[in-house]
């Protein structure tokens, strides 16, 4: 039942002996010890457990790790490179842009994923682009604000 | 256990528990300054009455600690669950002791190293728990200052402190630092008095704007939450669950779960569950008991409750009582008879219920999303018959509380399925159950009769609420006939709520400040008044008059009669004893009954304001939170069934709500703080209410105000 998955993760090329069929979100964190990667509904509604796969954002709990074979897998705890937080983790942090934090590293997988396509989004587009993913706490207004900054900071090259 | 271990046990990894007993702290933490506090007051922290409090622990509630490098820490029962306590509460410990405040560091909701807290809520931590924090701090810094003055040979009065250095003002080379000072020490001292309220201007670090200090390990993932612990050998538990509330289990068949490859079921009288180190294993298996269940259910559901409420046998409480109702009745020139209705609500925190029980020789440790650590610790030891002592709980990071996690029915169950099977058990809620096993705010209705002279004045006020809280039904405006009645559950009655209830955000305030508000317009409407003037006629409150001005020149106010076509709303409320008002512009689709709702500003009054970045996210938080009950939020039932059960059926604001957000903090540097966390969210369902009466003369009394409704509420115009 179980095989082997090779896929990148966070930069790095990784395998696993694992049952194909279990989700992405729940590899990442039992068996890599990913814990970064939330699980808020386990149906795809919330975006906790955002992602990117190949640079696009995706829902973990909705993929079966063999989907990711071959693919590039990045989760929050890939993002920062040599300690420095990625322009979109930093934002998040010089705007407030969370509160319990839990949705957190799902919005930022998301914004960081459509800043990747769209690198200088509108406002309505950002709220477009965030609209699935999920805030009880209501932050809404400082990841909008965060999104708009990462992706100011990221236009000018860095 | 060195103290950079407990902060990483406390936050980042879930290693083995000490099980350390209380009086082994010096033991444990070696030297230093150690300061002890309780509430001070006839009402402690708890809301309890003294003679109430006495089955509690005579525990004194906290403690800091000056360590021999010179760090604070506070050890608080409290916990961060976003509410961002974890950054003001050093901000007023720094100040009082004069140190940065990055060297004071917390140490939250655990238990063995904690003393006795109730519980997060109620927006309390910094109104109650801040003074005594402070009055602990002072006392540690008056401590330092003897030895100082023993060590530098000069009176306490010679002595200046800056940044954890004491130096003698006539001698600047003389100085020792809290660090050389705490050196070998072990000095206990005890707090029993309130602490005096203190000149806030002098404050450094209060008052002014901290970022989240916890932000950095929360965009990493670095941050540990309770779901994110890891122990050897530990298992995932899912338990079976009835179809309803006040479902019975007939008949049981788990030999289908059981052919799930690693799977275990295990039992205990009416709690059934399957263990599997694998947690999608867990999902398969728990789906193939086939269980059979016998209902008697409550004869209710989402649209009978509200008549259902207003026949049933309740205890009649009058609550607040002043003049006499007939003579204003008498008195008045036009009267006014309104019923509200306000349904059940999910907390619907984006962690579901969480906990992870580990049974360690006779020592149970539990890790949990919980805003009640102490709380899950007693029910513990009441459901598994452990002493104080062979309990231990520990609340890592919160995922969203919002009252929801102040219950802690995971906790107990993951203790009793790690004492069944033996092993480390995590146990984490599905969305399904979060949204089933829920304490959901309790729906209610409130009547209110009341009326008003040929000048505009309000000659009486009757209100009348139906098993909704008590909790923001204050009359608020000057009113010479007055009288609050409560309509609540009967002792010994039949149940009138058919599942779990529980606080909400500023609990039940939302409904009551909807349902006064609105009466407030109407009457305002009538008298042919603007709302904001008539609103000022009738209120002597000087902190709310102050809001209501506050928050009209945010707005950028321009009087005008309703309904104006303006879309706008005003609403006022008092909340965790801080004052608020809000105004709201919206847009009505008339064909469909969409609302979009283009601005909101709020002003608060919340005293001294610790930490007003904070306080501002509370506040952009409460009206973001809020526009869910006003417009979508709703549990839908029938009988003891939850129909909706997940965030597509539940929903809950998302980005394309959000308005333009104002929000105003009014300067009171020379008041004690208030709450923060909640008092924002009260006015948004009656300021939406109004600012849609306002744009269209639909009057809506009934929340949440989905499109349907407003349709419905147009026909009437």
């Amino acid at each position: 039942m179980e095989e082997t998955i090779k896929f990148r993760l966070n930069g790095k090329n990784t395998e696993a002996m694992i049952d194909p069929t279990q989700t992405l979100l729940w590899v990442l964190r039992n068996h890599f010890g990913l814990t970064g990667t939330k699980f808020g509904c386990g149906m795809g509604f919330c975006g906790a457990c955002t992602v990117l796969m190949d640079n696009e954002p995706v829902r973990s709990c909705q993929l079966s790790v063999s989907e990711a074979a071959g693919k590039n897998v990045v989760t929050i705890e890939g993002l920062a490179t040599n300690g420095k937080l990625h322009p979109v983790q930093k934002a998040f942090v010089e705007h407030d842009a969370l509160q319990c934090g839990f949705c957190t590293p799902g919005m930022i997988m998301n914004a960081t994923g459509i800043l990747l396509k769209n690198p200088a989004p509108s406002t309505q587009q950002i709220k477009d682009g965030m609209e699935n993913n999920l805030c009880r706490c209501g932050a809404h207004l400082r990841i909008v604000e965060a999104v708009r900054t990462a992706s100011e900071e990221m236009k000018g090259g860095k | 256990m060195k103290e950079e271990q407990i902060e990483k046990q406390n936050y980042l990894v879930g290693d083995k528990p000490h099980g350390i007993v209380r009086r082994d702290f010096f033991k444990i933490l070696g030297g230093g300054i150690f300061i002890f506090f309780r509430p001070w007051a006839a009402f402690d922290l708890f809301g309890l009455p003294a003679e109430q409090r006495r089955g509690l622990p005579k525990d004194y509630n906290a403690f800091l600690r000056i360590a021999e490098d010179g760090t604070v820490t506070c050890f608080t029962g409290k916990i961060e669950m976003g509410q961002g306590i974890i950054t003001s509460l050093p901000q007023m410990m720094a100040d009082e002791l004069n140190v940065q405040v990055e060297k004071v560091k917390m140490v939250m909701g655990d238990t063995d190293l904690c003393p006795y807290d109730q519980g997060t809520w109620g927006s309390m931590s910094t109104r109650f728990f801040g003074p005594n924090m402070r009055a602990a701090a002072a006392e540690g810094k008056a401590v330092l200052l003897e030895l100082a003055s023993t060590q530098l040979g000069v009176p306490v009065s010679q002595l200046e402190v800056r940044d954890g250095i004491i130096t003698d003002a006539k001698n600047p080379k003389s100085s020792v630092s809290y660090g050389q000072l705490a050196k070998g020490k072990k000095i206990e001292k005890f707090l029993d008095v309130k602490p005096a309220v203190e000149d806030y201007t002098k404050f450094t670090y209060v008052g002014k704007s901290y970022n989240h200090s916890d932000a950095n390990i929360k965009v990493t993932g670095e941050a540990k939450y309770a779901g994110d612990m890891k122990l050897p050998g530990m298992v995932f538990a899912r338990i079976l669950r009835p179809p309803s509330h006040g479902a019975k289990l007939t008949s049981v068949d788990y030999s289908g779960a059981e052919k799930i490859a690693g799977t275990k079921v295990v039992r205990d009288g009416d709690l059934i569950a399957v263990i599997n180190e694998n947690r999608e294993r867990a999902d398969e298996a728990i789906v193939k008991i086939k269980a059979e269940y016998s209902f008697d259910e409550m004869p209710v559901n989402d649209k009978t409750i509200f008549e259902y409420m207003l026949k049933a046998d309740s205890n009649i409480n009058v609550l607040r009582s002043s003049g006499d109702i007939e003579a204003g009745r008498q008195a008045s020139d036009k009267v006014f008879e309104s019923e509200f209705h306000d349904p059940y609500l999910a907390h619907a925190a984006i962690e579901t219920h969480t906990a992870l029980a580990q049974l360690e020789g006779d020592k149970m440790t539990v890790w949990a999303s919980t805003q009640s650590p102490f709380g899950l610790r007693d029910g513990i030891m009441h459901e598994l018959g452990l002493p104080e002592e062979k309990v231990r709980v520990i609340a890592p990071f919160v995922g969203g509380g919002f009252g929801g996690k102040g219950e802690y029915q995971q906790g107990i169950e993951a203790a009793k399925l790690a004492k069944l099977t033996g092993k480390p058990v995590m146990l984490i809620w599905t969305r399904d159950e979060e949204f089933f096993y829920d304490t959901f705010h309790p729906a209610g209705v409130i009547k209110i009769k009341s009326g008003i002279d040929k000048s505009g004045f309000i000659k009486f006020w009757d209100y009348n609420l139906y098993y909704s809280g008590a909790r923001g039904s204050d009359t608020l405006y000057d009113v010479p006939n007055s009288k609050t009645t409560h309509y609540e559950q009967k002792r010994g009655g039949s149940p009138v709520h058919p599942f779990g209830t529980g606080a909400w955000r500023a609990p039940n305030n939302n409904a009551n400040t909807f349902a006064r508000e609105v009466q407030i317009d109407i009457m305002a409407t009538s008298a042919g008044m603007d709302p904001l003037e008539f609103r000022l006629k009738n209120l002597k409150d000087e902190n709310l008059r102050a809001c209501l001005k506050a928050v009209a020149d945010k707005f950028g106010y321009v009087a005008g009669k309703t309904p104006g076509g303006r879309g706008i709303g005003i609403a006022i409320g008092t909340d965790a004893g801080s004052w608020v008002a809000h105004m709201a512009e919206v847009k009505v689709d008339k064909t469909t009954g969409k609302v979009q709702v283009i601005r909101i500003a709020c002003a608060q009054d919340m005293g001294l304001c610790v930490n007003p970045e904070g306080a501002t996210i509370q506040m952009e938080g409460c009206i973001m939170m809020g526009l869910g009950y006003t417009f979508t939020e709703e549990v839908l039932f029938e009988g003891g069934n939850i129909q909706n059960r997940g965030f597509d059926s539940y929903t809950i604001p998302r980005f394309s709500w959000l308005p333009k957000i104002d929000t105003v903090i009014l300067e009171r540097k020379n008041e004690p703080p208030q709450g923060g966390g909640e008092p924002a969210i009260i006015g948004i369902g009656a300021v939406i209410a109004n600012a849609i009466f306002d744009a269209t003369g639909a009057r809506l009394y009934r929340m949440p105000m989905t499109p349907a409704r407003v349709l419905e509420a147009l026909k009437k115009v």
